[in-house]
């Protein structure tokens, strides 16, 4: 059975009578096509109708979902399984919290770079639940330059509670890594693209997401801190996560709707979990046309119209 | 290296004699060490201890005292103010924080940029008050800061900036993590400009100031002792359960670990400044 989360109840309900029916059917004694086919109906209805109207904190729920699709996951459907996972940022290691290489992507060579979260216990503590070191952060970058190099788009995939905000870290220099990133990326001359696939947590979530596109989503989320540490400071405790969910305007729709991000991408009428092939078609059919059209800039423009982007990105008083 | 000493000295020397009539009984009591000094030598000392060298928190009216030749500077953008793009509401609406934040300090939010002249060098400097909502960084200094970038370049001189902040500011969520790209953006373009950045990280200097601007600089310096991190001291702590070894995430251990050029005492900083900014003009 898979994982419910808690206002998807009445899916987790019809679901359960689904699997009744068709182990009925499996023993063969009585027909239940007509039961079947009902469930099955009252299951994508009632999934619509849950999905069609979620509370931020209902899509914050959704984008740690554990079933999920995860960055490597976009990236093999995306490249077909052409991805060559490329480590190291030769200075210390190898970040496991930030993947990155090359695939082939509808005929040409593209630069995939993503945060990477695990699927069971082991997986995530492998994964330092997708929160880089600086390692990661420079990894990223040595990857960028590489594909700035060899003139291929980049395309980053942005799933993180956050920078890890460990004592190697600090000591390995996190926000210098973060700030690097934000000056480098800001120049480089290839197509960028950056997309929000779950969280997008403070400058953990930037550090790979200064492009000339950036997109959500439909149920992923990005603010400057998580609902629940925004709840832990301003409150001094968790309790508020859902106010603070509001409070923040961390939804994709929200994100558009100030200008501070370039467009969003929708995900299932379930969320990317609950049909992960139509996901990744959702998301392969905007990298296409985002590069096609960034392909037609040249370099200048490109990185001019990025600066320009977000230096707009505010809201002041003259 | 003396001339610049004196000229120095004599940018803090004039208000204190403003305050020669202050009436008596104006102490200031060291945080570090509990030495006692009258508000007037303190000043006059650079608003750093005169017994353990503790470098109190200033804010910008002090700084640009201690930078700008005679104390003369050209504000840039002095009304910019925040708006309440999210209608922010925690324990307090953020509209009445600002306000009252304003009030408190006589401050428009938590940054000042000036053009003026550093020991005769024309410079923009940008200045972080830490007393406005703990110098944290919104709209506005974001956008001050990239104005002040802006004339840096229209002006052909070096860029400042001295960092004070706890980090971005919550109330304004992705608006302020926003401004962690405009800002770095923008120094991409001083940098096209082949024009100088020199960050001066003070106490403290954390979260997604330190992540952008503040560790950007061609030339990173920073006060004595100052806390300087991503994440807050509190945060790892709670992620490793353990203490946090004696001196971590000061400037010294910034310096050590390579991301600090060099640290300065404040009674140096603007003879320094104005030498680093010799070497470093074409
Ligand atoms: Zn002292």
């Amino acid at each position: 059975m898979p994982v419910f989360l808690d206002f998807e109840e009445p899916i987790a309900d019809l679901f359960e009578q689904l699997e009744k029916a068709q182990q009925t059917e499996a023993k063969g004694k009585v027909d239940v096509k007509d039961t079947i086919a009902d469930l099955e109906a009252k299951l994508e209805k009632t999934r619509k109708e849950i999905y069609k109207d979620l509370t931020p904190w209902q899509r914050v729920q959704t984008s740690r979902h554990p079933e999920r699709p995860y960055t490597l996951a976009y990236i093999e459907s995306l490249t077909d399984d052409t991805f060559i996972e490329l480590h190291g940022d030769r200075n210390v290691k190898d970040d496991k919290a930030m993947v990155g290489g090359f695939g082939m992507f509808e005929g040409q060579s593209v630069m995939f770079i993503g945060q990477q979260k695990g699927k069971n216990t082991k997986m995530r503590q492998y994964r330092n639940f997708g929160m880089p070191n600086p390692e990661g952060y420079r990894k990223a970058l040595r990857l960028m330059k590489l594909a700035e190099k060899f003139n291929k788009p980049i395309v980053t995939l942005i799933d993180t509670p956050g920078a890890y905000p460990g004592l190697e870290a600090e000591e390995r220099g996190q926000g210098e890594a973060i700030a690097r990133n934000l000056i480098e990326m800001a120049q480089l001359t290839v197509p960028v693209i950056c997309i929000i696939i779950g969280e997008g947590a403070s400058g953990g979530a930037l550090g790979i997401g200064v492009g000339d596109k950036v997109l959500m989503l439909e149920n992923a989320w990005y603010s400057v801190i998580s609902p629940e540490n925004c709840s832990a400071i301003l409150w001094r405790n968790w309790d508020h996560k859902e106010t603070a969910a509001d409070s923040l305007k961390l939804t994709a729709e929200n994100m558009l709707g100030n200008g501070l991000i370039d467009g969003i991408i929708p995900e299932p009428s379930g969320g990317a979990h609950s049909d992960k092939e139509k996901a990744f078609s959702f998301v392969r059919k905007a990298i296409k046309k985002n590069i096609a059209e960034l392909s037609k800039l040249d370099a200048d423009e490109r990185v001019s119209s990025r600066i320009e982007k977000f230096s707009n990105m505010g809201f002041v008083q003259d | 290296m003396s001339s610049w000493f004196k000229r120095a000295k004599q940018g803090v020397q004039t208000p204190t004699k403003e305050k020669k009539e202050t009436p008596e009984g104006l102490w200031y009591k060291c945080r570090s060490c509990k030495n006692v000094m009258t508000s007037e030598d303190h000043s006059a000392n650079y608003w750093v201890c005169d017994s353990c060298s503790y470098h109190e928190r200033i804010g910008s009216i002090e700084y640009f005292r201690i930078l700008f030749d005679e104390n003369k500077f050209t504000e840039i953008n002095r009304n910019l103010s925040s708006g309440d793009p999210l209608t922010f509401e925690d324990t307090k609406k953020y509209v009445d924080r600002l306000k009252s934040s304003k009030r408190k300090t006589g401050l428009v939010d938590a940054v000042r940029t000036a053009h003026g002249k550093l020991d005769g060098h024309a410079v923009v400097i940008g200045c972080m008050d830490f007393n406005f909502i703990g110098g944290s960084m919104g709209s506005v200094v974001g956008e001050k800061i990239a104005r002040g970038i802006d004339e840096a370049i229209k002006k052909k001189v070096p860029f400042i900036m001295i960092s004070k902040s706890g980090g971005a500011r919550m109330m304004e969520a992705a608006f302020s993590l926003m401004q962690m790209a405009k800002t770095s953006a923008k120094l991409a373009l001083l940098a096209r400009a082949k024009l100088p950045f020199i960050s001066i990280l003070t106490d403290p200097t954390t979260g997604g100031v330190t992540a952008s601007f503040a560790m950007l600089g061609d030339v990173n310096i920073a006060e004595p002792r100052a806390l300087i991190g991503f994440a807050g001291p509190r945060i790892v702590k709670e992620t490793i359960g353990k203490d946090l070894p004696e001196g971590f995430q000061t400037s010294e251990f910034l310096l050590e670990h390579g991301f600090l050029d060099y640290i300065v005492d404040r009674k140096e900083l603007k003879n320094n400044l104005s030498s680093m900014l010799t070497m470093l003009e074409k």
